[in-house]
């Protein structure tokens, strides 16, 4: 089967090109202009043809939580959002830290068959932060990474050791930054808005002493490490004085951190409550600058769907997390691209290449030879953000309102359409 | 007057509705004084829902629907139920459902009286919410400064104690700003809010700055549990090193009024003497907490018969 997409600007590694791309079987067999081929044909005239985007945290829910999410619904949002493969975290129920889960999750993948599914096994059984899950077992039965995302490691010993096997197995460890005791039950940023709200604060350094520690396990056992959801203007700085030194740290950020300030919890709105919380300008400002200068490699959604009961209580016990891989595409682009911070190529490399390389995973861009995961996405239409539309179960957005630009119009994974709006 | 259905915080009102509110509370603490209180609210419903305990707030709150006449329910619920219960929203339909007109909600977490006051029909009336507001608390307070002091504009008001866990210090901060005061505090930095100065507080270095020169000293309860959390290591050094005695009351004005929203702990916070002395205030407060919560019924009932 053949498919050609045509008249489109391809964003390649070497940068955009007005071309045709045409994609024989799994495999993308060229990109050239006025390819003329007797086989379907997507019209991407005045579209861009990017490489799916690759997004390595995502909470699917199943199993256990199928009531905020399933791997279905996960996959058919991913989809929709321009995302191809998805890494999803283990904090189900069961927790993933054993090859029966492993194994269940890329069957259920398989299943539904839209996007690909790398399963995360928990670093620590149960992420009870104690003893190691079954690693190797996990590694085998397809596990691309490890994390007990939602909590740190508390103990740092163990953190050392989980770090050192899972090395000999070639899985990373992704690391929630979390000093639980700093954080004190805290659920917003700690700041004049945590005063002014009474909500309770929780201090950068909660955040930042972890991400600090994840640095100097890695630095003396010379082992890479991958720091997640990075919040603070701080923990940016930490990263980078790193990177400087040699260490193998790469770091990850979301939308919601370089789009957002805290100013959005004075509406008491639960939608807003996510971990780690969103700061204030200077950090939103720092996310900027650390995404500009490299030192935060890539931008993940931290998907974290939620049913309605978990969101619709009092702002200090509703869940934490923001349903975000359907806007992921559309608000990176209009907050990072449309304002001129970079350029669409550099986003692009951040949302798929820079991604897939940090786990190893094939795919992350368009280039003759290499598997044909694609979004053709149309940049100047121009929509407004609205989550009860969203096909996730999980229907909660701080962006209700926003306006944005870039909407996927198709979503290509191994060769074949997947999601056509 | 009002132009509101719920009373969530001072932050929200304006200067005139809180003038609006004191000028009622003189004349309901008139009425109250010789017991001759309008049955203004007869027919009227009113529901005191409190996930927190209280004694004051609550028993004020019911005395003064009460003295107007409203019939009154209590209804208390166990912190532990609060997960695993019936959704704070649920328990607010079904008040409306039974047409209450009124409901008085404490809450040990912020922003509750607000998801509340969004899903049911009744006027909502904050009575303290986590570290959030009380702002019914501040109004009486405000009311017993203006009617002792004469006005509120120009004072110098000093807040003393564990600020930090204090909803009665955040509601005085914006509405005793909002009138024209100005607010001054100390507490051990483990006890300080982060970047209050940015909400419109002077926060001192001491004690002495705190007092000096202040028109009135507010002592706020020191909590035993903070002690367990390490937030200061004894109530003796807490005394010692941050409480309020006579000989500092000499840095203030000369007819200093203090003040405490109580309960207090007798010798921490404040001294005996300074709080049986003659310059306490304190059982007045509790008067004018009766009369300023009726002038707040009598209010929202007014909002409700002209608007809903």
């Amino acid at each position: 089967m053949k498919l050609l997409i045509k008249n489109g600007t391809v964003v390649t590694p070497a940068g955009e090109v007005k071309a045709d791309l045409l994609i024989n079987g799994k495999t993308i067999e060229k990109i050239a202009p006025d390819i003329s081929e007797n086989c379907k044909v997507i019209d991407a005239s005045g579209k861009h043809v990017l490489p799916g985007i690759i997004d390595i945290h995502v909470h699917l829910r199943e199993p256990g939580f199928e009531g905020k999410e399933d791997i279905e619904s996960g996959s058919k949002a991913a989809v929709a959002g321009g995302v191809t493969q998805v890494c999803c975290m283990p904090n189900t129920n069961p927790v993933c830290d054993n090859a029966v889960v492993t194994t269940y999750i890329k069957h259920r993948a398989e299943e539904v068959g839209l996007c690909k599914i790398h399963p995360i096994g928990s670093i620590t059984k149960g992420e009870n932060g104690e003893s190691l899950s079954d690693i190797g077992k996990m590694k085998s039965a397809g596990a691309v990474a490890l994390s007990d995302d939602g909590k740190s490691v508390g103990n740092s010993q163990v953190m050392r050791l989980a770090m050192e096997y899972a090395n000999d197995f070639n899985l990373k460890c992704l690391c929630h930054c979390e000093d639980k005791n700093l954080v004190d039950g805290g659920v917003v940023n700690e700041g004049c808005n945590s005063t002014l709200t009474g909500l309770k604060g929780s201090p950068r350094a909660a955040e930042d002493i972890m991400i600090a520690r994840e640095i100097a396990l890695s630095e003396s056992l010379d082992i890479p490490v991958h720091i997640c959801h990075v919040s603070t203007y701080s923990g940016v700085d930490i990263i980078r004085s790193a990177k400087a030194r040699g260490v193998k740290v790469t770091a990850e950020t979301c939308p919601h951190y370089f789009i957002l300030t805290d100013d959005i919890i004075t509406s008491y709105d639960t939608a807003t409550k996510v971990n780690p919380p969103v700061r204030e300008e200077k950090d939103r400002l720092a996310i900027i600058a650390g995404l500009q200068d490299g030192t935060l490699d890539c931008i993940v959604t931290d998907h974290a769907p939620h049913s309605v009961k978990d969101k619709e209580v009092e702002y200090s016990i509703a869940a934490f997390g923001i349903s975000g891989i359907e806007t992921s595409f559309a608000l990176s682009y209009t907050y990072l691209v449309k304002s001129g911070l970079m350029t669409l190529s550099e986003l692009s490399k951040k949302m798929s290449a820079v991604p897939a390389e940090i786990l190893g995973l094939d795919g992350g861009a368009l280039e003759e030879g290499a598997v044909a995961d694609v979004a053709v996405v149309d940049l100047s239409k121009k929509y407004v953000i609205d989550g009860k539309k969203f096909i996730s179960k999980g229907k909660n957005t701080p962006f209700n309102g926003f306006e944005v630009y870039g909407e996927v119009l198709y979503t290509i994974v191994d060769g074949t359409i997947k999601f056509k709006r | 007057m009002l132009q509101r259905k719920d009373l969530l915080g001072l932050k929200d009102l304006s200067a005139e509705e809180i003038y609006g509110i004191l000028d009622v509370a003189r004349e309901m603490k008139r009425q109250l004084d010789c017991k001759k209180t309008e049955r203004i609210l007869a027919d009227k419903a009113l529901v005191t829902l409190f996930y927190e305990n209280s004694t004051r707030t609550r028993s004020s709150f019911e005395l003064a629907a009460k003295y107007l006449g409203a019939s009154v329910v209590n209804i208390s619920v166990a912190t532990s139920s609060v997960q695993k219960g019936e959704t704070l929203i649920d328990t607010g339909k079904n008040l409306d459902a039974m047409k209450v007109d009124f409901i008085v909600i404490r809450h040990q977490m912020a922003g509750a009286p607000k998801l509340l006051a969004e899903n049911v029909g009744a006027s909502v009336l904050n009575g303290g919410d986590g570290m959030h507001e009380h702002p019914t608390q501040a109004l009486l307070d405000m009311c017993t400064l203006r009617e002792k002091l004469g006005k509120i504009e120009g004072l110098k008001v000093a807040i003393l104690g564990d600020i930090k866990h204090s909803r009665v210090a955040m509601s005085n901060l914006f509405g005793l700003k909002k009138l024209g005061a100005e607010v001054y505090m100390y507490a051990p930095a483990t006890m300080m809010p982060k970047e209050i100065e940015r909400l419109g507080a002077h926060v001192c270095k001491s004690r002495e700055e705190a007092i000096e020169g202040a028109d009135a000293v507010m002592g706020l309860r020191i909590q035993l549990e903070r002690q367990n959390g390490g937030l200061f290591p004894s109530l003796s050094e807490y005394s010692r090193y941050y409480g309020v005695n006579d000989g500092l009351l000499k840095y203030a004005k000369k007819n200093v009024l203090i003040l405490h929203p109580g309960p207090v702990n007798r010798g921490v916070e404040l001294t005996p003497q300074v709080i049986d002395g003659e310059k306490s205030v304190i059982l007045e407060q509790v008067t004018y907490g009766v009369a300023v919560r009726m002038a707040l019924l009598k209010l929202f009932n007014e909002y409700r018969e002209n608007n809903l």
